[in-house]
């Protein structure tokens, strides 16, 4: 045992993952049940009333993915986290910890088309309404705030042009406006940025992306910043007003710092139910032990695959940050030093024709629709993740008709490019 | 003394000498953090005296409530505070008339007073603030990762099932000690 603060490395593999206390075993275990057999009858009402800590029922909790969650807080620089089976779930849930109906949250347009789907459609049928604004332009986010306004939401590195978002810029608005910055960190991982350092109060996360890194598990989580004073405004009732469905307890005042963490597991988790598998979070502890080596790997191939499609003269443009004539060249020096990401877009002369024979042709890319594999993928967004889109919406989230997304893997980085050469053709 | 952190081998310390914890504040409500805070160290194997004046004479969690720390008829090694930030400074003067003194002062989350906390340690008690003590035990047993919680500790010891030999209790290994 040390208090000598560790670095990203150690707490990758060690954080939350001290040995198991009944058996010994040194690997998580898998604890694949549904429910927790109770001391006596008042250890039950204990753990009901949140008295107590301990397991209930996998719904809310489970012992495989409260080690998850631990190593997720400890790497996000956060107080706690929440597991959840999807990116979208942990999403609905920050959302449904924060919102009432008729409540407005500003977000920028730079963002996972899924997600603009979720804000634009499913949200509003409870009641929830995205205004969106521009992360290239403060300025439209200020505007874009009315009392009405509950949140901000931003993506570290937008997904699928590999945008990096001025998070500390966004925050100082949040801050004045007395609103929480919330920040999808999926592309960056903590291992590129850690946004709470610079100003984010919640961190969400798809797990099945880079932070478990191996495309064999959905996965998603929330991590409490610790730093968000949830009952001055008094605009976030199920924080800080007694909660009915537990006798009275009021979150904010109980929990203090990991307040929102916990109100998204015994509200949200428990009454909307999107729970993670104890299977999916062991597969995903386990890439994450990795998550320092793969993802400088990740970077420094996308980089070299970057710089090789800059120089195709059938390339019509690459947006990468990590290409120095790129415009967010120095906002991937301030905010994600170690690299750029391994997530972004270029597009062919040929335009839309060429950039379907690309993702036809290759032979070692899959053409899919995840990024963050340790194999390389590549999509079309405007035909696939991004095609409920207007032409107006394709061209503001980054997804024009001949933009290619790739994400590059892991693999030799001369394969990937002798793949993309014979592709081009 | 820095009071905005404090290092996890400074609260284990704190922990693993205590026996006798008066809890100023103690409820009887059990939707009160005091109440329940109350009922996890002493299923941790703390004595824990409940102090509040309007309940004196009365029994909580199976304990006699007393009116103040001065009608504790025994010596207490930590005082807990459950009140304001501004009541917790009379409460450590009455702490500090004590003989013999306790040598802990805790105040519990949002319950600071850096005055009071000055004139703890110029008596040379240690002092904790702004924190809850069952969260700080929970994060030195492991129970804290249940909740999702980061300890900022890691550790490739086995964590210790608690003595009471309950399910789904983690101990200290061996802590408290006997008086």
């Amino acid at each position: 045992m040390t208090d000598r603060p560790a670095g990203f490395d150690t707490l990758a593999i060690h954080a939350g993952a001290a040995p198991d206390p009944a058996t010994g075993a040194r690997i998580t275990p898998i604890y694949q049940t549904t429910a927790y057999v109770f001391n006596d009858v008042k250890h039950a009402a204990d753990l009901f009333a949140l008295r107590t800590f301990g397991n209930i029922y996998t719904r809310i909790m489970n012992p495989t993915q409260g080690v998850l969650e631990a190593k997720i807080a400890a790497l996000e620089g956060g107080t706690a986290a929440l597991a959840l089976a999807s990116g979208h779930a942990a999403q609905m849930l920050v959302f449904h910890t924060m919102m009432q109906p008729g409540d407005e949250f500003v977000a920028v347009r730079q963002l996972y088309g899924g997600s603009i789907n979720q804000f634009n459609h499913s949200f509003k049928s409870f009641g929830w309404h995205v205004v969106w604004a521009d992360a290239e332009d403060m300025n439209s986010i200020e505007k874009a705030l009315s009392p009405k306004t509950k949140a901000i939401f931003i993506e570290s590195i937008a997904n699928p042009g590999g945008r990096i978002t001025d998070i500390a810029a966004v925050a100082k608005i949040a801050k004045r406006a007395g609103l929480p910055l919330i920040v999808d960190n999926t592309l960056a991982t903590p291992y590129l940025c850690k946004p709470i350092e610079h100003g984010a109060n919640i961190i969400v996360h798809s797990l099945t992306k880079f932070m478990g890194g191996h495309g064999n598990s959905m996965g998603g989580a929330i991590v409490d910043g610790g730093n968000f004073d949830w009952s001055k405004s008094g605009k976030y009732p199920l924080l800080s007003e007694p909660n009915e469905s537990y006798h009275g307890i009021k979150f904010y005042e109980t929990f203090g710092g990991m307040a929102f963490a916990i109100t998204c597991r015994v509200l949200g988790l428990r009454d909307l139910g999107p729970a993670i598998a104890p299977q999916n979070a062991f597969y995903i502890l386990t890439g994450m032990e990795t998550l320092g080596l793969r993802m400088q790997r990740h970077c420094d191939n996308a980089l070299r695959v970057a710089e090789w499609l800059s120089q195709n003269p059938k390339v019509a443009w690459v947006i990468y940050a990590g290409l120095p004539s790129d415009s967010h060249h120095a906002l991937h020096k301030k905010y994600v030093p170690k690299g750029a990401g391994a997530v972004f877009t270029f597009g062919l002369k040929g335009g839309y024709e060429a950039g379907v024979k690309v993702v036809s042709s290759v032979k070692l890319f899959s053409h899919l629709a995840n990024i963050g594999d340790t194999r390389s993928l590549i999509i079309h967004p405007a035909s696939t993740t991004h095609s409920q889109l207007t032409p107006d919406q394709l061209k503001k989230a980054g997804a024009g008709p001949d933009v290619v997304r790739l994400s590059v893997g892991i693999e030799d980085v001369a394969d990937l490019i002798a793949d993309l050469e014979q592709a081009i053709g | 003394m820095n009071h905005d952190s404090y290092s996890p081998d400074y609260i284990r310390d704190i922990l693993h000498s205590v026996k006798v914890i008066a809890l100023v504040g103690a409820s009887s409500n059990v939707v009160r953090p005091s109440y329940f805070v109350m009922q996890y160290l002493l299923s941790k194997g703390y004595d824990v005296i409940p102090v509040n004046p309007g309940l004196a004479g009365q029994t909580l969690l199976g304990k006699t409530v007393y009116g103040s720390l001065k009608d504790i008829p025994h010596a207490i090694d930590m005082v807990d505070i459950f009140r304001n930030s501004k009541a917790a400074g009379t409460v450590v003067d009455e702490a500090l008339a004590l003989a013999p003194k306790p040598s802990v002062i805790w105040m519990q989350l949002f319950v600071r007073n850096d005055e009071a906390a000055a004139r703890a340690e110029a008596a040379g008690l240690k002092v904790v603030m702004n924190r809850c003590s069952k969260m700080e035990y929970g994060k030195l047993c492991g129970e804290w990762a249940w909740v999702g919680g980061n300890s900022g500790i890691i550790s490739s010891r086995r964590q210790n099932m608690h003595e009471s030999g309950k399910m789904q209790s983690l101990g200290l290994g061996g802590i408290p000690p006997k008086r």
